[in-house]
């Protein structure tokens, strides 16, 4: 009987942790009419966003060019090449910007702020704000919450920017395809609102996940060494796993059915 | 003197299946100071975190100034609280910002006042604890001592009507305490303030505190002045204050006896 128990308990806490979750997130969410949070919410989009450009940056460089360089090497044997910059800029904007930016962000910003959060919570700074008066969800977790899904669209939007021009140095200044139909086939093959637009929800999608987790791992944390390294370990592990997962329903609402 | 603020009735705590509090009941007078005394592990800190409105007793009550602490709407008990303020063990300053900006901090989130009223009024209270000179400075240039001593700063910059003190001589060198022993005490009589110690550094709050509640196996087993303290028959009391290894609080953490566990026994 004890598996049984066992079964319970853990549905139970598993349940209670959701249940949690949400409860942080609508404290999270119904915080933004302060106008005294902007500044803080500023803070933090330099924090979570402007940090994590670099990384960004350079990781669509490299994935546009590697995309060239395949997607070139294919193309070529049917004469496709001018279809390239289309290949590249549909793969980033639909895929790849969201996706990888999103993946990059949680183990780039979501692991500091799980461990930010559960440091915080360890040295008592979250109680000693309660007992302040300062309620620590509109003053700590609101700002995080706000800036991450701020800072993730915009970035993947950069991603998939700097993605293409890593795809142009490649394919047209190296291999040689024609510059005029890189750039004039991709302007006539991608749609704002079914593309763009649609890699953009990802991408917000994408950021509330991935900052939820991070946030309410942190929040949750066991406020020992131990507790805090676990539980950032699980919002890369947790992020990254429903970034995928998250990823093929939205792909198949958006694109699957016609 | 002898009005209550704090009036906890049969307050019942458990936590994870074990019972922390056993319908305890104890009275903290207006501006006194009330030391709260008790072997480490014993749930000193729960009883903070009670009294602060953080945890929910299962059953009794925690009245502050008439008023049920676990029955206040959320805003209510936000309002309570800024007349409360607590010095956690670590301090608990924001290590992000410097001293300063950790003792402003109060002010800035409930004052409208002025950058040049909040500038003067931390200075004044990192005056009174003796760190003005080091305002600038970030919590993780401080020692433990000083960083205390800026915490408790941080807890009067909205002038509270009490302050709870959460271990505050842990860790300390006999200066540092000293020094703090002082600042609870001039506070308390300065600013008319009332303050809860909870602490088992009997010998040294015994000589600032009015009044002392001493916990132990989830129930108060001594109350009284410092003197009666002193002079309690009770065995239990007596191994607290001299720090006898063995006693009524046992040496060892219960356990099957020792040759049932050589035997195979099950532990």
């Amino acid at each position: 009987m004890n598996w049984l128990i066992n079964l319970g308990a853990n549905t139970l806490s598993r349940l209670s942790a959701i249940g949690n979750a949400s409860l942080m997130l609508w404290g999270g969410l119904f915080a933004v009419p302060r106008l005294k949070n902007i500044p803080l919410i500023i803070q933090q989009v330099y924090v979570v966003g402007v940090q994590s450009l670099l990384i960004i940056i350079v990781s669509g460089l490299f994935i546009g060019m590697v995309m060239a360089l395949q997607g070139y090497t294919i193309l070529v044997n049917y004469g496709a090449e001018g279809s390239l910059g289309p290949m590249v800029a549909l793969s980033l904007l639909r895929e790849l910007g969201p996706v990888v930016t999103a993946l990059l962000f949680a183990g780039r910003a979501g692991s500091a702020l799980t461990a930010e959060i559960g440091l915080m919570k360890a040295t008592e700074q979250l109680s000693s704000l309660e007992m302040m008066a300062v309620d620590p969800l509109r003053r700590i977790i609101a700002p995080r919450f706000w800036a991450g899904v701020i800072s993730m669209p915009l970035l993947a939007l950069i991603f998939s920017a700097v993605g293409i021009l890593g795809g142009h140095l490649v394919g047209v200044d190296w291999l040689g395809v024609d510059s005029g139909s890189y750039w004039s086939i991709m302007q006539s093959t991608v749609d704002w609102d079914k593309d763009v637009i649609n890699g953009v929800i990802k991408s917000i999608v994408f950021a509330l996940v991935v900052v939820w987790i991070a946030l309410y791992k942190g929040y949750d944390a066991i406020p020992t060494s131990e507790g805090i390294s676990k539980a950032t370990t699980e919002t890369v592990v947790f992020s990254s796993l429903a970034i995928l997962g998250i990823d093929f329903v939205l792909t198949a609402l958006m694109f699957g059915i016609n | 003197m002898s009005e209550i603020l704090v009036d906890i009735n049969k307050m019942h705590f458990q936590r994870g299946g074990r019972v922390i509090y056993d319908s305890i009941s104890m009275q903290v007078k207006k501006g006194g100071i009330t030391a709260v005394m008790g072997p480490s592990g014993i749930g000193k800190t729960t009883l903070l975190k009670l009294i602060g409105g953080q945890l929910y007793p299962d059953s009794g009550e925690v009245l502050f100034q008439g008023e049920n602490i676990h029955q206040m709407s959320r805003k209510r008990l936000y309002d309570v609280r800024r007349k409360m303020s607590m010095l956690f063990q670590s301090g608990a300053l924001f290590t992000n910002i410097s001293v300063f900006d950790n003792v402003a901090f109060p002010l800035r989130e409930h004052t409208k006042l002025s950058e040049d009223v909040i500038e003067t009024i931390v200075l004044l209270k990192l005056e009174a604890v003796g760190l003005r000179g080091a305002a600038h400075l970030m919590p993780n240039e401080l020692s433990g001592g000083m960083a205390r001593r800026a915490a408790l700063a941080r807890a009067i910059a909205l002038d509270p009507d009490m302050i709870l003190y959460d271990e505050p001589f842990a860790g300390q060198d006999p200066i540092s305490m000293g020094v703090l022993l002082k600042l609870i005490k001039e506070l308390n009589s300065a600013l008319g303030l009332t303050s809860i110690v909870v602490t088992h550094d009997v010998k040294e709050v015994l000589t600032i505190a009015d009044y002392a509640y001493i916990l132990a196996d989830k129930r108060i087993i001594g109350a009284g002045t410092p003197e009666e303290i002193r002079n309690s028959s009770s065995e239990l009391v007596q191994q607290f204050l001299q720090g006898n290894a063995d006693g009524p609080v046992p040496f060892h953490f219960p356990a099957s006896s020792i040759q049932d566990a050589f035997m195979g026994a099950e532990l």
